[in-house]
């Protein structure tokens, strides 16, 4: 447990708490990047500008990380670009379809006791460890 | 114009959250799911601090009869666990734990130019718009799609 980094993951959890509680507070949304997201690829009038904004704020949020604290934002990934590819797919289409991420279900929805929410968090983390396991362990990275 | 500038604020909060908790770094996230080596239960630790601050706050908010800059409060409101909740949210968890990115840290630190973070995110977005257009085709068909895929895009929670 080398790499365990509680205070900071603590600290950072409180504040995409207290972003996402601001989005519901002022905006009376649920803080989902993948809706917010998915929600930019087709325009609809009044839906478009807000979802635009909080992305234009998460780009930002890149930036400042970037600039401040670049280590944070210093990826490497050490599969290859077919991998990728289709975690980006995997990731886009089981969004959609379930309707949140982490962030929708995994943050606000939990925290809301939403059954749904709840349900969806236990399926994705169950698949996440599971798919991690295989990749890591049993194809030992080479994927 | 205000709200705008208030949701950019959430966003940008919401990124440097992912940055300082370390979860824009996708080994951080296998590293906690790929619980049987060396394991790094940080990921735990940012789900208590955001779930614990947003468990206490929308009570209160919810409270209110409206949000500051709106006209109402938009949750969604489905109860049932449905085929493709499950399934859905199967094939995001087999995505995630493939490379250890999710929708938000993987939009957040596009701006690194990182080629591996580019193509992850082209592909989600490929993903997300063929998801929608397969649900507008599916919802057309004589049977609703047989309640596979969503009918009503409004009750979307995120």
């Amino acid at each position: 447990m080398e790499n365990f980094t509680p205070v900071s993951a603590f600290i950072g959890g409180v504040t995409i708490g207290t972003a996402a509680s601001l989005l519901l507070l002022l905006n009376g949304r649920i803080c989902g990047v993948s809706g917010i997201f998915g929600g930019l690829l087709h325009f609809k009038k009044g839906e478009s500008l807000w979802r635009f904004s909080f992305v234009a704020g998460l780009l930002s949020g890149g930036v400042l990380l970037l600039i401040y604290h670049p280590a944070s934002v210093a990826i490497s990934i050490p599969y290859s670009g077919t991998t990728v590819m289709l975690a980006g797919l995997l990731v886009g289409i089981g969004t959609r379809m379930g309707s949140g991420c982490t962030s929708g279900h995994g943050i606000c929805g939990v925290s809301r006791l939403a059954p749904r929410s709840l349900v969806a968090t236990a399926v994705f983390l169950t698949c996440g460890s599971l798919t991690a396991i295989v990749v890591n362990q049993i194809l030992e990275g080479r994927v | 114009m205000i709200s705008h500038l208030v949701i950019f604020f959430s966003g940008l909060l919401f990124a440097v959250g992912l940055g300082v908790s370390q979860m824009t770094q996708p080994q951080k996230v296998t590293g906690f799911l790929n619980f049987v080596d060396n394991w790094d239960p940080s990921l735990a630790f940012v789900m208590v601090g955001a779930t614990g601050i947003y468990f206490v706050t929308h009570q209160f908010i919810l409270r209110r009869p409206a949000p500051f800059l709106g006209e109402r409060f938009q949750l969604p409101t489905r109860r049932e666990i449905d085929r493709q909740l499950i399934l859905g949210s199967a094939l995001f968890g087999i995505g995630w734990g493939m490379v250890g990115f999710c929708p938000g840290p993987a939009l957040a630190s596009m701006v690194t130019g990182n080629e591996s973070v580019l193509i992850f995110v082209l592909s989600m977005g490929v993903g997300m718009y063929a998801f929608e257009v397969l649900d507008v085709r599916f919802s057309m068909e004589p049977d609703g799609g047989a309640g596979i895929l969503p009918r009503d895009p409004k009750t979307k929670s995120s």
